[in-house]
């Protein structure tokens, strides 16, 4: 998968990873993928809830030790 | 964000921001900078309390009357003075609390408040209250919307999908 852009939300807590999120996908042309990287645990719902609201699609997630990843397709 | 989703009006969000305590100004940010993300149409009404944090925190209100002296005296303005509605404790409260979220890296409400503006909410103050307390526009931060009044607030609030009062 080409990644586009890459959002590091390490360490961040709610509401940045998703505020973050939001910012890097203004950046991006449909149907570029960006990657967002996050360790606050409210991210695992909030960003696939970010995804679905804005109708964003959410490719694929995944967790390493405390870090999530997220890869989502701009529409 | 996709044509078909660009074309339909998208959700709206009220929040009426009554009041100046810090754990009430932080909800009310995370909410409206979340929402904003979220593709929702986002507006903010600073009513009474709600008012003193968008004075900039150089400004001191010096009010016209011994009552609106003693309101101005007792409530600060700016995000920075703002208290804890509970065990506050002569600023120690505030103090703490700021201290433990920046150790966890929550943003501060003035910062969430600047990113909501980059986002597009929409700030507005409310008319009645800069009367009340003798606040004049210059006084109060950059990039605010048009002061307004409660038919305004509310004329928006019954056309969205989420209204709170904070």
């Amino acid at each position: 998968m080409d990644v586009a852009k890459t959002v590091d939300a390490k360490g961040q807590k709610c509401p940045m990873p998703v505020l973050m999120t939001a910012k890097a996908a203004k950046e991006l042309q449909p149907g570029q993928v960006m990657l967002i990287e996050a360790t606050d645990g409210g991210a695992r719902s909030d960003i696939p809830a970010w995804a679905s609201q804005t109708g964003n699609e959410l490719v694929e997630s995944s967790q390493e030790g405390d870090v999530l990843r997220f890869y989502i397709r701009k529409k | 964000m996709s044509e078909d989703a660009q074309a339909k009006d998208p959700e709206m969000m009220t929040i009426i921001a009554f009041s100046g305590d810090l754990d009430k100004l932080w909800p009310t940010m995370i909410l409206g900078s979340t929402a904003a993300a979220n593709g929702m149409d986002v507006t903010i009404f600073y009513t009474f309390w709600g008012l003193f944090p968008l004075v900039k925190d150089e400004v001191r209100i010096t009010g016209y009357d011994a009552m609106t002296k003693m309101l101005a005296m007792k409530n600060p303005p700016g995000f920075q003075k703002a208290k804890l509605s509970k065990m506050n404790m002569g600023g120690m409260g505030r103090w703490m609390m700021r201290k433990v979220a920046a150790k966890n890296n929550l943003m501060p409400p003035e910062e969430l408040f600047e990113i909501s503006q980059d986002l597009g909410v929409n700030m507005w103050p409310c008319l009645m209250t800069m009367e009340l307390l003798g606040i004049k526009p210059e006084q109060m931060r950059p990039g605010l919307g048009e002061p307004a009044g409660a038919a305004t607030a509310l004329a928006r609030m019954s056309k969205s999908q989420i209204s709170l009062f904070i």
